[in-house]
């Protein structure tokens, strides 16, 4: 009898150790690049973003799918008086890090900083005229004119304690023109499932579980304690997955996945990012600079961008230089965004003869030369995927000559007004799944804001008018439906040329399984170790 | 001497505002800061404020005169890509660099010399000729390449050592070290072994040649005729004449040894400052390329003179040729 209640007494002891030693889960995470700044209004980039998000939440969410759901807001609605007042109800109970309750006070004054001129989020605020406190738990967003979809914006802007940012003279998001370090860029003080222990730009970040979080509960919260470390060299970075030093592993380059794939002890997920790589033409120009007809344009006949169109074997590039990492596409916007549907996704098939036919017709029998310029360090194979398109041009008789180049030289040639390039690549995001961010950056005249991106020249008054008409428009099927006759129209023009939607692979260890989120922001709260 | 001290000494402040107003004309090649530094929603109007915060839209003179003037007073602004303060960053890395550096070149020559002494003398051996073709590859590789292959047998296959990064590092004052701990110590071999490589075998192969010519030579010979033993004519006599190239190729060297961390850094993402660099350039951030090449000419600067000041020590015949010049 002694001996079984010792017994017990052990497998007790036993477990409650084990159960002590489950509990405290280190997850080492790499990518190849560190976040920029802490500061959750300071840089609206991908890498600072995804860690940001452990630490800082907004009032709202998306899931890796691109699901909107609740975060700090519980529920949220356009007032029923009045369209241009959005209300979100804040969640009860909800405390900083420092143990600070949430207030309305601190939502009202994290959008007021993040609309301010030295923030790189207000492009997210535009259509805001105001945000007021109504009582502790209440915030009302007060827009300019109706804006139906400003919800899908709030995911993006992140809410840091007022009082913290006083104290610690926070109270602006970084500004470049300041001599000395802004206290938030390397602190933090949000309501996230995890706090901050360290920070070593470029070096590692260690956060450890905010054991008073909202969520807890609701989300699984097994890792216990993140490292993060950034490693550049594609390389190293996956040799320190497959001797163990790490855990989770970002920015798989595409050659080493399906080694990955084959080890035992590894697991790939893949899936679709929201990202899409196409080309664009100058089609407004009177004449082209970069080639060699004189006195026109050739991009500005249709029938040459239809041509160009069909000379491209979308699943060439997607076998050869994509090693299957990519899902090739007709149009311009990945399928998560309102919009989308499978008919605009077609592109037309590979058919060089009736491209040289419709070159022929356009009155370029022999073809033409043309410059393309294309980044080589910002998206998966850039230079590579135009390498092979040139190739293709070239087979319809198209001479394209390749300038590749570094982002920070490349997007500027394209930002620039007039713009500096007359063939580009680009790949595009849409933070807010909805085709409107695509029509005013992509199509729209150029114009101030609008347009910003669209270098073709393509102008259509128009267009340009739905376009316009979308951000107020509140009766969501008649929006949709000028939503799907907007891009009838402009897939028809051959505007741009599309390629892909960006595939993103994660690797990590067989005991995790980390689904690709499709902003590339992976939420390490909603990690479960396998196998417990 | 001192005399020669203070013109080297004014020659490399030549070098040095040489050295910024060539990276300065330079910089407007590397592409826009701006663009990387806003969103994708920025609008024109943004970009054009923000190059106006930054003073990228004063005149070129304008912005070379205020950065000399800074940097004379050790001030490099703020850093594009991490809104810190680029003196604070130097700061932090250097550390990571130095310790790399100063272990590779220390490395590099001794084993440089002592197996360069031992292919002289012994030129036949089977040793020798494994040595010496094993230098070959040294000379021949790639760096990345040598540090990849390390990574790949040391860490992957033998899980003996870290694949990247330094390790725990302990806090003296304002630096910090990877020697103290066990971990900091093993992080440094690969790198440290990466980055020697090229040098160790550049090294030997010269102390071998030099040695082979200084033995033929007629001091040796009547050295033998006076009965001195072989060692003590090799350690004393031949390889003392041999030190002086040597001393000077190691010495630069320990210069190019921080510029090719670069790729050493990069490979074992050591954080040291040619990491810190790799990432500026690829950011288009300005005021960390500027100052990281102006640490790197005041390194070269710096270890020309010391090897220069080395020659009067060790080369008796600069010592005396210095008075004899003055009489002309």
């Amino acid at each position: 009898m002694k001996t079984t209640i010792r017994g017990l007494l052990a497998v007790l002891a036993t477990t409650t150790m084990l159960a002590g030693i489950a509990e405290a889960r280190t997850l080492k995470w790499a990518r190849s690049g560190d976040a920029l700044t802490l500061d959750p209004h300071g840089q609206n980039e991908g890498p600072t973003t995804a860690l940001n998000n452990h630490i800082y939440e907004a009032l709202t969410e998306r899931d890796h799918a691109g699901k909107l759901g609740p975060a700090l807001a519980t529920s949220w609605q356009v007032l029923p008086s009045d369209s241009k007042v959005w209300e979100f109800k804040l969640r009860p109970g909800v405390k900083f890090h420092d143990g600070s309750p949430l207030t309305a006070d601190d939502v009202v004054f994290s959008y007021q900083r993040a609309m301010q001129p030295t923030s790189d989020f207000k492009g997210y605020l535009t259509s805001v005229a105001e945000v007021v406190k109504v009582d502790d738990l209440t915030v009302h967003i007060k827009t300019k004119g109706p804006d139906p979809l400003l919800v899908n914006n709030t995911t993006s802007i992140m809410i840091m304690s007022k009082a913290w940012a006083e104290k610690n003279n926070a109270t602006k998001a970084q500004d470049f023109k300041n001599k000395e370090e802004n206290f938030s860029v390397r602190n933090a003080m949000g309501t996230g499932p995890y706090t901050l222990v360290s920070r070593e730009p470029d070096v590692k970040t260690v956060l450890k579980r905010n054991d008073n979080y909202w969520g807890k509960g609701s989300v699984p919260l097994e890792v216990s304690e993140i490292v993060y470390t950034p490693i550049k060299a594609d390389a190293t970075r996956v040799a320190a997955l497959l001797s163990g030093e790490v855990d989770f592993v970002q920015d798989v380059p595409v050659q080493d996945i399906q080694r990955l794939k084959g080890d035992q002890k590894l697991r790939v997920t893949s899936g679709p990012e929201n990202r899409t790589i196409f080309f664009g033409m100058d089609m407004g120009a009177k004449d082209l600079k970069s080639d060699n007809v004189e006195g026109k344009n050739p991009f500005a006949d249709k029938r040459v961008r239809q041509a160009m169109n069909m000379a491209i074997n979308r699943t060439a590039i997607q076998r050869v230089v994509m090693r299957g990492e990519s899902v090739p596409t007709g149009i311009i916007m990945p399928p998560f965004v309102n919009g989308w549907t499978k008919e605009l996704d077609e592109a037309p098939p590979t058919d060089v003869n009736a491209a040289k036919k419709l070159l022929a017709d356009a009155g370029y029998p022999n073809g033409f030369s043309v410059t393309l310029h294309c980044p080589n360090d910002r998206y998966v194979n850039d230079e590579a995927i135009c390498q092979a398109a040139v190739g293709m041009w070239g087979a319809i008789g198209i001479k394209v000559n390749l300038v590749s180049q570094s982002k920070s030289i490349h997007f500027t040639l394209i930002q620039k007004n007039p713009a500096e390039t007359e063939f580009y690549m680009v790949g595009w995001g849409v933070p807010t799944y909805d085709s409107h961010y695509i029509f005013s950056f992509m199509y729209h005249t150029r114009a101030g804001s609008l347009g910003s991106w669209n270098a073709t020249g393509y102008s259509n008054k128009d267009v340009d008018a739905k376009i316009v008409s979308l951000t107020s428009e509140t009766d969501i099927a008649k929006r949709n439906a000028t939503i799907a006759d907007v891009w009838k129209t402009l897939k028809d023009e051959v505007v741009y040329l599309p390629i892909h939607h960006q595939a993103l692979s994660y690797a990590m260890k067989s005991n995790l399984d980390i689904p690709v989120d499709v902003a590339n922001t992976p939420k390490l709260k909603s990690v479960v170790f396998k196998g417990s | 001497m001192f005399a020669y001290s203070i013109r080297s000494i004014a020659q490399g402040l030549l070098v040095l505002v040489a050295v910024a107003f060539i990276a300065f004309s330079m910089f407007r090649f590397v592409g826009d800061p701006v663009a990387n530094m806003l969103g994708q929603e920025a609008t024109l109007q943004d970009r054009q404020e923000l190059s106006e915060r930054l003073g990228l839209n004063d005149p070129w003179p304008v912005q070379f005169a205020q950065f000399i003037g800074n940097a004379a007073t050790g001030e490099f602004g703020v850093s594009y890509r991490q809104a810190r303060k680029v003196s604070d960053l130097i700061k932090e890395r250097l550390p990571a660099t130095v310790e790399l550096a100063v272990l590779s070149a220390l490395v590099a020559t001794f084993f440089g010399v002592l197996l360069g002494v031992y292919v002289a003398i012994n030129r036949t051996g089977f040793l020798s000729n494994a040595i010496m073709s094993i230098s070959l590859i040294g000379v021949s590789l790639p760096t990345f390449l040598i540090g990849i292959g390390l990574i790949y047998i040391f860490a992957v296959e033998l899980r003996w050592l870290p694949s990247f990064g330094r390790g725990e590092t302990v806090k003296i004052g304002w630096w910090s070290t990877g020697l103290l701990t066990e971990s900091g110590r093993k992080s440094l071999i690969m790198p440290v072994l990466t980055l020697a490589f090229f040098q160790l075998t550049l090294i030997m192969r010269l102390v071998r040649s030099e040695m082979l010519e200084v033995m033929r030579a007629d001091f040796i010979r009547f050295a033998r005729a006076r009965g001195l033993g072989e060692r003590v004519i090799e350690l004393r006599h031949a390889l003392r004449n041999t030190l002086v190239p040597v001393v000077t190729i190691a010495g630069l060297q320990l210069g190019s040894v921080i510029a090719f961390a670069i790729v050493t850094e990069t490979v074992f993402q050591w954080p040291g400052l040619g990491a810190l660099f790799v990432n500026a350039v690829q950011f288009a951030d300005v005021p960390v390329m500027a100052a990281y090449l102006m640490f790197v000419a005041a390194v070269f600067v710096i270890t020309n003179l010391i090897v220069d000041l080395l020659y009067f020590l060790l080369d008796p015949r600069l010592r005396t040729g210095g008075r004899t010049a003055k009489g002309h």
